[in-house]
């Protein structure tokens, strides 16, 4: 399956606007603030369609969870930002954002990457899968399934990140001992704790395959 | 994060082009360190060079060794069956580092120029002559339990963060450069450079100059090596003091050669050529990793909160020689 979804706007999921229009703009408000004299002085100028221009825009086509988009963004946008902000994906999480804690961990053409360290214009032709892409309609990941069945989470908010890297993990076949898995998955940090469960869930779905 | 300028050049003399052309133009590969020192404010580039379609992924034998693309990722170089079989010192430096995610992302060019962790490097409110020359050296009478015991200056007391470089480092490697003036190639231990009196430049590439490729010579140690990094948890964080040992041994248990290297302790991968040279010869028996642990210590120089290290690296280096020599 590929829809084009050339049109980001399209793509909007309308419960959620209220809240992130606004943060969006307080950033948009903060990021002129940061930035040098010309796109200030065309900010305090009200010169919307300048500032874009300033940014200098580049051209971005990338594949998310089966589905085509052709974008364009600031150079400055991480992958993260781009599935979080503009494609509305907020799955995957921002903890740390310096690729410290994991949360951000996505597929980019089958490799667990930390999306939050990869400049989104680096991804151009790649192929990335969110947790959003990881079930089939309503059938949960075998992965998904082993999380909720052996408690791998308590706050959740490191979770899509712990069951993107798991996913990989079985498949680079690092799954040989309780010590290989945690060591293999030791950059998805988890402040509630729930590594035991975690690593169980994850030899579950490693014995189910083999 | 300010403003920059994009390219993505196809081909290296493009790209050296375009480097040579901006004055904070900097090359982006894996961008596992550098998209965060340009968030952190450290590092603002005019001008990126997005170098990931230059043709340098590659690992391909060449020459009695193995030619290691600059754009290979830490994970392809470690997983390489080449590597795992001929180099496995290396293998095991690069999964002793960062995470799987970061090591999918990271180039072995990109391992090479990673800049310290030096905590003050990263503070813009704290002074760094790495970061801002002349500006002093914070951690020098500040908080420097991750610091140097090696090779440091009064400017600088930082160490570089590398694993798989402490490995490159025993194992001879040979780093191949391209630049303005032509190609030439840089024997790894002159790649890294000590602090002196200029702490912001890491390492004696010449502006312009982009790595191509990272060449390991004709597999010496096959069996007998061991990478130990010792670090405040068990996975996943910089090493306190790191050792990549090497031995080739004989069937009566004497050393016919061995490669010393540590990692944590100095602005550049450390090699311990002193030990290395007492051990050649001798038997390899605990006594004489002990000596040759000792040497290893001789012109040592702790500060306030990294005394620790003087006994830790010794030790570390006794037992990293241990378990090589005991691999089977």
């Amino acid at each position: 399956m590929s829809n084009k979804h050339d049109d980001l706007q399209d793509y909007k999921n309308p419960r959620d606007e209220s809240r992130r229009d606004f943060l969006k703009q307080s950033s948009l408000l903060s990021a002129i603030a940061l930035t040098p004299g010309a796109i200030r002085r065309a900010a305090e100028n009200k010169w919307d369609e300048k500032i874009a221009d300033e940014m200098g825009k580049v051209p971005l086509s990338l594949e998310v969870n089966g589905i085509s988009y052709n974008v364009k963004i600031d150079p400055r946008v991480t992958l993260l930002d781009l599935l979080r902000e503009q494609l509305h994906l907020t799955g995957s999480k921002k903890g740390c954002d310096r690729g410290q804690c994991g949360a951000c961990t996505v597929h980019a053409d089958g490799v667990r990457i930390n999306s939050c360290l990869s400049l989104a214009v680096t991804n151009d032709g790649k192929k990335i899968t969110t947790i959003e892409g990881l079930s089939r309609g309503d059938e949960l990941h075998p992965m998904q399934e082993a999380f909720i069945k052996h408690d791998g989470f308590q706050c959740g908010y490191c979770t899509s990140g712990q069951i993107m890297s798991a996913v990989a993990l079985v498949k680079e076949g690092r799954t040989q001992s309780a010590e290989q898995i945690s060591e293999f998955m030791s950059g998805n940090i988890c402040r509630c704790g729930a590594y035991s469960n975690i690593v169980k869930a994850i030899q579950e779905v490693k014995n189910q395959q083999s | 994060m300010n403003p920059f300028v994009y390219t993505r050049p196809a081909d290296t003399g493009t790209a050296i082009k375009s480097l040579s052309r901006g004055d904070q133009a900097f090359f982006l590969a894996g961008g596992t360190n550098l998209v965060d020192l340009m968030k952190m404010g450290v590092v603002v580039p005019e001008k990126i060079v997005d170098i990931n379609r230059l043709p340098l992924k590659n690992i391909e034998p060449v020459s009695g060794g193995l030619r290691l693309g600059a754009l290979a990722t830490n994970s392809e170089a470690a997983d390489h069956p080449e590597v795992l079989k001929n180099y496995p010192l290396l293998s095991l430096a690069i999964n002793a580092g960062a995470s799987a995610q970061l090591r999918n992302m990271a180039t072995v060019g990109g391992n090479l120029l990673q800049r310290t962790r030096c905590p003050y490097f990263f503070d813009l409110t704290m002074p760094c002559n790495k970061r801002a020359p002349g500006s002093g050296c914070g951690a020098l009478a500040g908080f420097n339990r991750m610091h140097a015991l090696f090779g440091a200056s009064d400017k600088c007391i930082a160490v570089n963060p590398s694993d798989m470089s402490v490995a490159l480092a025993a194992l001879d490697a040979v780093v191949r450069v391209k630049g303005p003036g032509g190609e030439r190639e840089i024997k790894f231990q002159d790649f890294h450079r000590l602090p002196g009196d200029e702490p912001q430049l890491d390492n004696t590439l010449a502006k312009g100059e982009l790595v191509m490729a990272v060449d390991l010579p004709p597999a010496a140690f096959t069996k007998h090596v061991h990478y130990l990094k010792v670090r405040d948890r068990s996975s996943y964080a910089f090493a306190l003091v790191s050792v990549a040992a090497a031995l080739d041994m004989d069937k009566d248990n004497s050393i016919r050669d061995v490669r010393l290297a540590m990692g944590g302790v100095a602005h550049r991968p450390w090699r311990l050529r002193a030990s290395e040279d007492f051990l050649k010869g001798r038997p390899a028996t605990e006594d004489n990793f002990k000596q040759a642990a000792q040497i290893a210590m001789q012109g040592a120089k702790a500060y306030q909160y990294n005394q620790f290290k003087l006994k830790l690296a010794p030790n570390t280096i006794l037992q990293a020689l241990k378990v090589a020599s005991t691999q089977v």
